[in-house]
């Protein structure tokens, strides 16, 4: 458990940043009125959208780390456990997604400038290798089969289906979301509108591709 | 008494943006989809009262087979361990955790903060509906082939997906699991706004420290779900594949029935850690809204400030952090390494700190306080005495050596039930009668009440008490019948059937409660805006019940803290949150 307890320090450690600045030794029985310009004095200005996104990635990341936790243990507490061959193909599908976080950050930096046109190719691109990545990690189940390793031949084989496949789930959920986007987009929404929803896009896929790059990484350990 | 503050006060509420409400059109997207955190918050309440009554009856025929073992022939040993899942799965997450976030959280949180609704609506409406799938998907599995599951509530493989379990090699635990899935989606729906609500919706100069401890409590639930949340899901997932595709996440190589499994070298004590991960903290997820709650209950009804107001805060937010290093303390008999026992001995016993220091201040919040003895004030301290009671045997089980004999009793039983079932349950019903008056305008019937608190109250301990006493004498939990044993005396199962008659007594007295609330909606008292003299913006609205929107035009704006009653000088002996400074001696 060492994993999600090492995340939830780094969690904690935000969350006692963040109360720091409340103010939290204040005495409230003693201060009445409004007062007008200390911090923590009200809802910050941060849009709702943005923080709810930061709360939604902060729970994915303790689901992924829970994952990560089990897979460690799962590894180590028995001596059934034998090494899967990871496809090559593996390693172009981490480029895939590398690309469609560039691709997103175009969007949110063209969105950043009114460019319209910059904002539409940025989510294609990101959209279209986000999908290819699918593509892609699908074709490495198959190779893991070809391989032998069915979901249930061995551990190493059945967190790898399991972890590619949560990780997916929640790219595709992010894809909805983009293709949202590009439709609103391709509407002509007000940019106030796509400034706020490409960054929360662009956001998510960063935090997807690190989470990706270390789930890779285990399972190159594994 | 104003209700909201003019321009002449000095201060706009224009700060906070207004929320874009979506304004139901038709009956149906009014009542039934509601976007409303008001209204999501009573669907919330009734669908878990529902489920929570069959819980209750579950509970009912347990205790006739413990009672009168052997009378009841309806009663199978199978069935036996389906009624005790069944029921602390129920109460537990489907109950508990969904009234007091789901259903308070709903209707308290905009209305104590000063929103007009929570800041995701349509997903908090998706929330609810994803909740009340989970619980048809678990009612689903008693009519399913083989019946629900009876692994016990813990669920712990290798037994629970074996077929001499009942619903093993059937529907019940894989609907279950399913259902447990899907309640944890809805929850995550339901939690992001709760807690971007908090803190971003706060009306202008509700600070975090003028929160309420209402909010405070159920905030920090809602983080601790949030993160605790997903180690039940990776549990649930795992088992499934494990049931479903016979990979060995959970399953170790094992014979049945002289046949050998296809499962090799899975950890049962991974699934431990997984789920005691989630199930040490679901205690404090269901405890600290109970804290937060009583904290308000018992500062309006004894009519005296909160006492460490500061203390309080700190000690929900300590309490929240600690509960995610304590979960092994459920696993001392489970072999892992015993060195592992001493340190979460240790924090499990740290725990008691913060939780002792509330007990202090709510008791000298009462000391010298104008007590009502109101039903809700009756319920909240019930609360404390049955907490201190359930939390005392806690210190004992919390050390390795004195809960290595009694984890398999009904010791654990009762410690559990006390501190976990009975204590929080008080919290609710005050909380019913507390707030009723604002949901429905009216006020729950007050003889109706007491008579169902005493029953209540006295029923519990007269289950309880004895019940820690059989399990001191080795009667052993989760047995379908003990028969005759060398170590435990004929009287056991005198006291086991005193025990069963109680048990039936006051679960037949919530009915007394059940019609209270029916009846009250048409024929209670008018209760007027705020019939508790309350200071929480929640008791401010303009109109009572709150309309969609909560404020009509203005938002509040708040100029103290939420518990200045019997301010010596002032003309009142409370002062609403949103009372300007200059108008409070009028």
């Amino acid at each position: 458990m060492s994993a999600i307890l090492i995340y939830l320090a780094l969690i904690g450690s935000v969350v006692a940043w963040w109360l720091s600045r409340q103010r939290l030794m204040a005495k409230p029985w003693l201060e009445v009125g409004v007062p007008v310009d200390a911090p923590g004095m009200g809802a910050s200005g941060i849009p709702p959208a943005r923080l709810g996104l930061w709360v939604f990635i902060a729970v994915v990341g303790a689901l992924l780390t829970l994952f990560i936790s089990a897979y460690l243990m799962r590894m180590h507490m028995s001596d059934d456990w034998r090494s899967l061959p990871t496809p090559p193909v593996l390693w172009f599908n981490t480029a895939l997604l590398a690309f469609s976080s560039i691709g997103l950050h175009r969007a949110q930096m063209a969105a950043r400038i009114g460019w319209r046109e910059g904002i539409a190719v940025g989510l294609a691109a990101g959209g279209l290798s986000a999908l290819a990545f699918l593509a892609g990690q699908y074709l490495a189940w198959r190779q893991v089969m070809e391989e032998g390793f069915g979901v249930a031949t061995n551990p190493s084989s059945s967190f790898f289906y399991l972890i590619t496949a949560v990780h997916g789930l929640h790219l595709v959920g992010g894809v909805v979301a983009l293709g949202k986007t590009a439709y609103r987009t391709a509407r002509g929404a007000p940019l106030a509108q796509l400034r706020l929803a490409t960054e929360l896009c662009a956001t998510y896929w960063h935090f997807l591709l690190v989470a990706w790059i270390v789930l890779f990484g285990l399972l190159l350990h594994g | 008494m104003s209700t909201a503050s003019g321009p002449l006060d000095g201060i706009p509420a224009a700060e906070v943006p207004d929320v874009e409400l979506y304004h139901p059109k038709s009956w149906l997207t009014k009542y039934v989809f509601s976007q409303d955190a008001k209204i999501i918050g009573i669907q919330y309440s009734l669908t878990a009262t529902s489920i929570g009554l069959v819980a209750l009856v579950l509970s009912w025929l347990m205790r006739l087979q413990l009672g009168f073992p052997g009378t009841f022939d309806f009663i199978t040993p199978a069935e036996y361990y389906q009624f005790i899942t069944m029921h602390g799965m129920i109460m537990v997450v489907y109950l508990l955790t969904a009234l007091f976030l789901g259903g308070f959280g709903n209707y308290l949180i905009p209305l104590m903060i000063g929103a007009r609704d929570m800041v995701f609506p349509y997903a908090n409406m998706l929330s609810y509906w994803i909740y009340l799938l989970a619980v048809l998907v678990l009612v689903a599995s008693f009519f399913a082939p083989g019946g629900p599951t009876g692994a016990g509530w813990t669920l712990y493989p290798p037994q629970a997906i074996l077929s001499g379990t009942p619903g093993g090699q059937d529907w019940g635990i894989i609907l279950m699991l399913a259902s447990l899935m899907l309640f944890i989606i809805g929850f995550t729906m339901g939690g992001l706004n709760y807690v971007v609500t908090v803190l971003q919706a706060r009306a202008r100069g509700m600070t975090l420290m003028r929160m309420p401890l209402t909010v405070w409590g159920i905030f920090t639930a809602t983080v601790m779900a949030l993160l605790a949340f997903p180690a039940l899901f990776v549990s649930a997932v795992m088992m499934l594949l494990d049931r479903l595709l016979g990979t060995s996440f959970f399953m170790p190589a094992l014979v049945e029935m002289g046949q050998r499994l296809n499962h090799e070298g899975g950890s049962p004590l991974l699934f431990q850690h997984l789920f005691w991960f989630f199930g040490h903290p679901e205690v404090y997820i269901v405890a600290l809204p109970a804290f937060g709650i009583v904290s308000d209950l018992i500062s309006t009804h004894a009519r005296r400030n909160i006492f460490g107001y500061r203390m309080m805060v700190w000690a929900i937010v300590i309490i929240g952090a600690l509960s995610f290093v304590v979960w092994a303390h459920h696993m001392y008999v489970s072999g892992m390494n015993p060195y592992f026992g001493f340190f979460f001995a240790t924090t499990t016993l740290i725990i008691a700190v913060p939780t002792a220091i509330k007990v202090y201040n709510w008791l000298l919040t009462l000391w010298r306080g104008n007590i009502h003895l109101t039903v809700p004030m009756l319920f909240a301290l019930a609360f404390i005495v049955t907490f201190v009671n359930g939390g005392l045997t806690g210190l004992f089980l919390g050390n390795v050596v004195v809960d290595v004999p009694l984890s398999d009793t009904m010791f654990v039983v009762a410690h559990f039930h006390m501190v976990m079932g009975v204590a929080p349950i008080f919290v609710i019903f005050g909380a019913i009668y507390h707030w009723y008056p604002k949901i429905t305008g009216r006020m729950l019937n007050e003889a109706m009440g007491r008579l169902h608190f005493w029953v209540s109250f006295l029923g519990a301990y007269l289950i309880f008490f004895p019940m820690h006493y059989i399990g001191l004498l080795g009667v052993p939990r989760r047995y379908y019948e003990i028969g005759e044993t060398a170590f435990v005396p004929a009287s056991a199962a005198t006291l086991n059937a005193f025990i069963s008659v109680m048990a039936l007594i006051v679960g037949a007295a919530q009915i007394v409660f059940l019609f209270n609330l029916a009846w009250s909606l048409r024929r209670g008292r008018p209760a007027g805006p705020n019939p508790w003299n309350a200071t929480t913006l929640e008791w401010q609205t303009p109109e009572t019940p709150p309309p969609h929107g909560n404020w009509g035009k203005e938002l509040p704006v708040v100029y103290r803290w939420p518990y200045d009653y019997s301010v010596p000088g002032a003309a009142q002996d409370f002062i609403p949150q949103n009372h300007p400074p200059a108008r409070a001696a009028e």
